[in-house]
């Protein structure tokens, strides 16, 4: 087969929701063994593409070629049969099975009635050994990493005989060691001969690792460049559509008072075992501290403590000088501390009230809002109008129920409701997750203003470039304990990835 | 009495309460193993009872000694076809697994007496002649010691549900319906990727604990009660379930536990028979069977893990 010959082509692809084009005239190419990034935000018509191209949905009009020839992709068992494979950025596995019986599921080898386990287990290492995914085959999901759990995901696809393979969002969930071996293996599978479509929204990964990057806006496809041949900016501005700051412009640090002191914090997890295990740090105003780390290191339990949440077991939380430790919310609130939590629909908003409610969830129970337990609605309008125009949140009205909004504006909905407390204390906890890169300066820039209005900001989040490019400080939490005191300006990933993974000890 | 005669009567009336529970509780394993919580199996016992005995007492001459056998079978069937309800609601329907389990048992009992009072004009129906009976497995009884406590005047349908329970367990570990099966109730999401039809394999998984709770309850009634009345299955569906949680949703442990709730029950009624038993006054040889399911249900049910989507609907993406 020619080196240089398409596998796909799709052309013009339209699909239409109800009037909603999604994706409205998108041309893609894939040559055989390259590796090829779509980049686009939020909503910009990359799921609805691939879903196309696995099966899931049918454009409403367009052409899609696999291999020169003509295919009407109408169910994700043609697209099997195409070879074409998806790996999905939630894994799609059974945590009780084994990973062999993960990787058969659906298509299990038999001898008479009963499962080949011998010969599927040959096939499976076979493949292993000759892409670089090693992982013990008779392990159980719940017992290995979220790492290997990839891999396994990836056995799965070339199980069924996939050789173009869709990855989504597929570094979210890794550590930048593991992000680093992950990049070999793509690079293995496109040596192979495997096409790779790789879906994402981080700039430095497609640099890496892809040979050509198509940037998707607003369902059309906006550009088509060699990787080599363009820059970051390049890629940033065509993908939001306007110019995008890619660098923070910091001021020097204007160091204020003592604002949180946490001292030999510990707390516990759900299943009643330490999950922060004699914490330590204070804050000033006017500073961000970042907690960096991996997922489930006590970030959860640690924040759940700090705005009254869960239950303290040991230790102090002292705001403002007060002792706080195992207040109520409503009195950490009063006091002044904001909290933007993790996971915005389910502690961050009420998704079925309107927009205009949710905006004073925290103080709606004092004046103006209510009157001797009468609230008044004119003033909570007014109020709603008011943020909506301050922080740009993009709505019909302030009635819209909070969930109608998309994931960038329901954020704006509670960093406009955090912010408005005007708290000195200000806890974001993963505040840019999901988001394209125009929310997420948005969002990055709110956080510096506040800093520089002397507020204290507590940054946890998994994303290492927003810890990097925000914090002034940089805690490093790995298995409830700090495992490092590092600043950004002379620290790197590699050394905070071997903070958060344990390997390496620091006390500063 | 002697040993031999004492081991021998404890076996054989704990063999004789376990089998109702043995093929009750094979039920609910698949039922949960493909994801649909079955709280609905005394329901479906009961049912099983009823058109046990109705059978019975209608074709005992026609049959002669297959007749129990057969009713057993009626009983399965007419068990599949009341759990068809439980599949419907649960599956198509997204209904919440306890409350459709709930009106399964809630509907059983009325609907029950009410075709027994249409039928025979009355509450509760005759005494069956043809039953389980005792049965001695030929050769294997005459083997000393061990031949009269386990082979001589056993109850057949106990070792037919221990054998099936082998059965099943293989079918769910080592097959690929088995695979399968448990894929819908551990991620039913990834098995619908994988191309396994989640909704089929949930129908299957109802279906089989309709057939196997309506068995248990024609065992029950067929062995044990000899009639049917609205107090016959009280309690049983539920103990298949507590051995369901206590066996850790797996066939074999399932049977084992329903042999031990059997072994409770059946101290109740042979306690009197008992050297030291027989002084325990009989009202708590009676609620005994009743507590200890309490106990090992408070006990066991935090730390077994059921499959992960059991109990969780699955509403596939369009």
């Amino acid at each position: 087969m020619d080196e240089q010959q398409n596998v796909i082509e799709m052309a013009n692809i339209v699909k239409d929701f109800n009037g909603f084009k999604a994706n409205n005239g998108i041309n893609l190419e894939l040559k055989k063994g390259e590796i090829l990034a779509l980049l686009g935000e939020n909503g910009a018509g990359k799921s609805t593409l691939m879903s196309i191209l696995s099966g899931l949905l049918e454009p409403t009009s367009g052409e899609i070629l696999v291999r020169g020839k003509k295919v009407n992709i109408k169910n994700p068992t043609v697209a099997k049969n195409l070879g074409i494979g998806m790996v999905h950025q939630h894994f799609m596995l059974a945590h009780s099975f084994t990973v062999l019986e993960n990787i058969i599921l659906g298509h299990e080898p038999t001898n008479g009635p009963l499962l080949n386990f011998k010969k599927a287990r040959e096939e499976v290492l076979a493949l292993s050994k000759k892409y670089g995914l090693s992982v013990n085959p008779d392990a159980k999901i719940s017992d290995i990493t979220i790492a290997q759990q990839q891999k396994v995901e990836i056995l799965k696809v070339l199980y069924r005989g996939a050789n173009i393979l869709i990855f989504d969002e597929p570094t979210a969930v890794l550590t930048p060691q593991e992000i680093t071996e992950f990049i070999q293996i793509l690079k293995g599978l496109a040596k192979e001969g495997k096409s790779i479509i790789l879906i994402t929204h981080k700039l430095e990964e497609i640099k890496a690792v892809a040979d050509r990057v198509i940037v998707i806006r607003a369902g059309k496809s906006v550009g088509y460049f060699k990787v080599a041949n363009v820059s970051d900016e390049k890629l940033a501005e065509l993908m939001v559509g306007r110019h995008v700051e890619m660098t923070l412009h910091k001021q020097p640090i204007q160091l204020g008072p003592e604002i949180l002191q946490v001292k030999e914090l510990k707390v516990k997890e759900n299943r009643g075992n330490l999950a922060v295990k004699g914490l330590s740090f204070d804050i000033h105003g006017g500073e961000i501290v970042g907690i960096a780390g991996i997922d489930g290191n006590g970030q959860d339990e640690l924040v759940e403590a700090l705005t009254g949440l869960r239950h303290v077991e040991s230790g102090q939380v002292k705001i403002k000088s007060k002792d706080m430790t195992n207040q109520s919310p409503r009195k950490i609130t009063h006091l002044g501390v904001s909290s933007i939590p993790a996971d915005r629909q389910k502690y961050g908003l009420i998704l079925q009230l309107p927009i205009a409610e949710n905006l004073v969830l925290k103080n709606y129970y004092h004046s103006p809002f209510s009157k001797h337990g009468i609230i008044n609605f004119d003033k909570i309008h007014q109020h709603a109008k008011k943020l909506i125009k301050q922080f740009d949140i993009r709505t019909t009205n302030e009635n819209l129920a909070a969930g109608e909004l998309s994931g960038g504006n329901q954020q704006k909905v509670i960093i406009a409701r955090e912010l408005n407390l005007n708290s000195d204390l200000i806890i974001a906890f993963q505040p840019t997750r999901g988001l394209d890169v125009g929310a997420i300066e948005y969002i990055h820039k709110q956080l510096l203003h506040e800093r520089n209005n002397g507020k204290a900001i507590l940054l946890v989040s998994y994303e290492l470039d927003e810890i990097m490019q925000l914090s002034d400080k940089i805690l490093v939490l790995h298995d409830g304990q700090l495992a490092g005191k590092v600043k950004p300006k002379t620290t790197n990933e590699t050394e905070l990835g071997l903070l958060m993974t344990g390997v390496k000890k620091e006390r500063a | 009495m002697d040993l031999t005669t004492i081991l021998a009567l404890i076996v054989s009336s704990t063999l004789v309460y376990s089998a109702p529970l043995i093929f009750t509780s094979l039920g609910g394993v698949y039922s949960e193993n493909s994801g649909i919580v079955n709280i609905g199996l005394e329901g479906i016992m009961t049912m099983g009872a009823f058109s046990a005995i109705v059978f019975n007492l209608t074709f005992a001459s026609t049959f002669g000694k297959a007749t129990p056998w057969l009713g057993a079978l009626v009983g399965g069937i007419v068990g599949l076809v009341f759990s068809l309800l439980h599949a419907v609601a649960t599956i198509n329907f997204h209904a919440d697994h306890i409350i459709s389990g709930t009106v399964l048992n809630l509907m059983a009992p009325p609907l029950a007496v009410f075709l027994v009072k249409a039928i025979y004009e009355k509450g509760q129906t005759e005494n069956i002649t043809a039953n389980f009976g005792y049965f001695s497995f030929p050769g294997l009884a005459n083997i000393p010691v061990i031949g009269n406590i386990f082979f001589k005047n056993t109850s057949l349908p106990a070792y037919v549900a221990i054998v099936l329970a082998i059965l099943l367990s293989f079918i769910l570990y080592k097959t690929r319906f088995g695979l399968r099966l448990r894929s819908a109730g551990e991620n039913p999401q990834a098995a619908d990727t994988m191309g396994v039809n989640v909704y089929k394999m949930r129908y299957a998984g109802v279906l089989i604990s309709g057939f196997l709770g309506g068995i248990g309850g024609a065992v029950f009634a067929e062995a044990i009660s000899g009639n049917f009345s609205v107090s016959t299955i009280v309690g049983q569906g539920f103990m298949a379930l507590a051995a369901v949680i206590f066996g850790k949703w797996n066939p074999i442990g399932a049977m084992l536990s329903s042999l031990f709730f059997g072994f409770a029950q059946s101290l109740s009624i042979i306690g009197n028979q008992l050297p030291v038993i027989s002084k325990i006054p009989a009202v708590y040889m009676q609620i005994a069977p009743y507590v200890i399911t309490i106990i090992v249900l408070v006990a066991f049910l935090g730390k077994s893990v059921a499959p992960a989507a059991d109990g969780v609907n699955y509403i596939k993406a369009k």
